[in-house]
């Protein structure tokens, strides 16, 4: 199989780390080579999270060139804008529609800045903005915004339906599960293909 | 078939430890470094700590190895320069327990004060290198690397990068091998330093380094690819996973102990291809051992820089001359740095700093984020413990004024000054230092993640045990008032701070406020009356995620989002209008 390279941006405290997990444990259970690498450190202070997530038969780098993620993965819009560059020629991109300000916004030192969607589109042919938040709020929690990111790339990936949710129950906590279930399942149907 | 893993660099450096038997580990948290530790507290079987500073965890390591057990000490690479000093002579005493020094390199510095190339440590103590490639070999090569030790007499520097050491790969688990029970033996000559044994000492030390010259052309750490040869590339550590990458074809020759390099190996490899790359981030380490050899190097440093991190694109430019045509990046997007979390004790502090102009002679901690827009207010920052000395020295050049743009306050935090504060205190008082110096103490290491520290009143594994208490520290040093105040309330610190800098003695202020995000620390959320609310943006100025701007037509006010807010009231105190509650 050809090298999936995934590129997951957001902000931090999203659970972009853990839509991460759930990727790798995924491609792991389908007997793939997995390799992610993340930059943590100031990640718990509101400052932009970036994850690569790549699966294949054999992968050397750990991390993605600009121009060469198969999808870019959104968890809030102006960091899936940031790093849309990411993606590959006929590549995706899905992002969460919601707004995080930066504090550089919240301090009035910057402006959110406007059309951030169309400017999104411009870089792929195949985009996909979706309501992570409200759907969050819809499966009972709005954290759980990043398991309906994961729901929702997982229609695009070549792995056996089952183990997303097998291992959905495997990483989180039992009392977590059935929400996250429920997230997941959201973000499915959020994306048509 | 054996059990698999996924696991980050550092988690299988913690589960090579267990693998191989080591009985002690100790460290000082520090990105990209701290998970080791926290990792390897995870298994009972070892002996693990905190440490208060890389000098002391390392000589804790020391008298472990010296007792005969297996032993891991672990750091990021500016820890290693406080080491140091102990690293250099136990070169020369060397161990019986094998001991490893692991070295976290951050090329790019992505949560780092600099970007220093800590291969350039073996070579100046004398010691092997070694550079894992992928989480695999990071658990393998600790095995090897104590071995290495053991049967070399020798400490060994393990060498990951933030590439290594936060990135996940699978893992082929094993169960833990016991090597003997630790057991003290006199041997004066071996461990006593003096200048007659270190004497003794230096050319054992020069004849071990040829032992190791000779078995580098052996090691199972290095390894050649050939395949079309045409192209030779050298490389080590995550920079072998971007070549191969980039240059599937080329011959590779891999290398896993880059210090000392195995030289025949490189000639024999170097006769083999056409054109031979030395490859590697940061400093030309391995470059100019292989020149030095008479070995012709085709292309190195003169292609590839020696500043930031690489990667499989920029290593298809320089070799194959082969721009990838990419989008360019969306301009104009605002940054998105890192901030004080909403309630962070920091916060009120830094908004009187700010607001009295005064120099700020910062350290390393949450509370650097203080120097970050809107709040710019930290002047200087160099190393872990620096700014009481600093500030201590500008005091004594300036000339006296009231003026307070010309008055210098220290700040630091707890785990900073039980890392190298407390020797600047200790200096400030003795040579009657005018200074002001802030003891944020947070009760945690807050930056690299919550640790505990010696203040806290736990081990890493969470027992109790003794808090350090610091204004009893600052008394037996001298100091003879310690101020206290709540940082939460402006009116109070601004009060204290304007009566202490006009104070023409030392002053020691010691703030206690636990980190909202370690103790999670919550009130009642904050809300703004947008009737009120004249859209000033005052309160944004104390930079909290929690705030935002709402603009509908010509009204502006501000919104708090009350699932961040934890209700600090530091924004309500800076409203003019009485808007927020
Ligand atoms: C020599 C060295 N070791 C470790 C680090 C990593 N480091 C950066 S800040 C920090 C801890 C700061 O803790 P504290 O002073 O208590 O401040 P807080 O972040 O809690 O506000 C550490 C360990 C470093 N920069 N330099």
């Amino acid at each position: 199989m050809k090298t999936v390279n995934i590129l997951l941006s957001g902000v931090g405290g999203q659970g972009v780390l853990l839509a991460s997990q759930i990727l790798t444990r995924v491609a792991m259970a389908a007997d793939l080579d997995v390799k992610q690498s993340e930059v943590h450190g100031m990640s718990q202070r509101g400052g932009s999270v970036t994850s690569h997530v790549r699966f294949g038969d054999k992968v050397y780098a750990p991390t993605i060139d600009p121009g060469e993620a198969d999808f870019v993965l959104g968890f809030e819009r102006l960091e899936a804008l940031r790093n849309a560059h990411y993606v590959a020629p006929g590549g995706v991109i899905l992002y969460n529609t919601m707004r995080i300000n930066p504090s550089t916004v919240a301090s009035g030192v910057a402006t959110y800045p406007e059309g951030i969607e169309e400017r999104i589109a411009a870089f792929a042919d195949r985009v996909y903005a979706v309501d992570g938040l409200g759907l969050a709020e819809k499966a009972g929690n709005v954290r759980a915004a990043n398991t309906v990111m994961v729901g929702a790339i997982s229609r695009f990936l070549p792995i056996d339906e089952n183990l997303w949710a097998a291992k959905i129950r495997e990483i989180l906590p039992a009392k977590l599960v059935d929400l996250n279930l429920k997230a997941f399942e959201f973000g499915q149907q959020a994306v048509a293909v | 078939m054996a059990e698999k893993a996924i696991l980050s660099g550092n988690e299988a450096i913690a589960r090579g430890a267990f693998e191989a038997g080591v009985q002690l580990a100790a460290a000082y948290p520090g990105t990209p470094s701290t998970e080791i530790l926290e990792n390897v507290a995870q298994y009972d079987e070892i002996y693990s700590e905190w440490s208060p500073n890389e000098k002391v965890a390392l000589e804790v390591g020391v008298g472990s190895a010296i007792a005969g057990a297996r032993t891991l000490v672990a750091m990021k690479h500016v820890g290693v320069n406080v080491a140091a000093d102990a690293l250099f002579t136990l070169s020369y005493t060397g161990i019986k327990g094998g001991l490893v020094l692991v070295t976290a390199d951050d090329p790019a510095m992505h949560s780092s004060q600099n970007e220093q190339d800590n291969r350039n440590y073996g070579k100046f103590a004398k010691i092997p290198v070694i550079e894992p490639a992928d989480s695999q070999e990071a658990k393998e090569f600790i095995a090897l690397a104590l071995e290495l030790s053991e049967n070399f007499d020798t400490p060994v520097l393990f060498r990951t990068t933030t590439r290594i050491s936060h990135s996940k790969s699978l893992v082929s688990l094993a169960g833990r091998q016991l090597h003997g029970q630790p057991q003290l033996e006199k041997d004066m000559p071996k461990y006593t330093m003096l200048p007659a044994f270190g004497r003794l000492k230096h050319p054992v030390v020069e004849e071990r380094l040829q032992k190791l010259r000779a078995y580098a052309e052996t090691s199972p750490c290095n390894r050649v690819e050939l395949n079309d040869r045409q192209i030779g590339v050298v490389c080590s550590g995550i920079v072998y996973q971007y070549v191969k990458e980039a240059l599937p074809s080329a011959s590779v020759l891999k290398i896993g102990l880059s210090y000392p390099l195995p030289t025949q190996m490189i000639r024999d490899f170097a006769a083999q291809v056409e054109k031979l790359y030395v490859i590697e981030e940061l400093d030309p380490f391995m470059e100019e051992q292989i020149r030095l050899l008479g070995v012709e190097v085709a292309h190195g440093k003169d292609l590839f820089p020696i500043c930031g991190e690489f990667s499989p694109q920029l290593i298809r430019e320089k070799v194959l001359g082969t721009a990838t045509a990419v989008n360019t990046a969306a301009d104009g997007l605002p940054a998105r740095p890192p901030a004080f979390c909403p309630g962070c004790s920091h916060r009120g502090i830094f908004t009187i700093l700010k607001k009295l102009k005064v120099f700020v002679s910062g350290d390393i901690g949450c509370y650097t984020l203080g120097a970050l827009p809107p709040i710019q207010s930290l002047h200087a920052c160099v190393c872990m413990g620096a700014s009481i000395g600093m500030a201590h020295g500008m005091a004594h050049v300036l000339p006296d004024s009231d003026d307070l743009s010309q008055k210098t306050v220290a700040v630091i935090g707890d785990s900073t000054f039980f890392h190298s504060g407390m020797t600047g205190l200790l200096n400030a008082v003795y040579n009657r230092s005018t200074s002001v110096i802030m003891i944020l103490d947070n009760r945690t290491t807050g930056m690299t993640g919550g640790q505990e520290n010696p203040g806290t009143g736990k081990t890493i594994k969470g027992d109790d045990t003794i808090a350090a208490d610091i204004p009893a520290m600052a008394r037996a040093f001298g100091v003879k008032e310690i101020v206290s105040l709540d940082p939460y309330n402006l009116q109070e610190v601004e009060e204290v701070l304007r009566a202490e800098l006009a104070k023409p003695e030392l002053s020691v202020i010691v703030v206690e406020a636990p980190c909202v995000l370690r103790y999670r620390v919550s009130k009642p959320p904050m809300q703004v009356d947008p009737e009120k609310c004249t859209g000033c943006k005052r309160c944004l100025q104390v930079s909290c995620n929690a705030l935002g701007l709402v603009e509908e037509g010509e009204k502006s006010y501000v919104q708090i989002d009350q699932n961040m807010c934890v209700g600090c009231t530091v924004c309500a105190q800076v409203c003019k209008f009485e808007a927020i509650s």
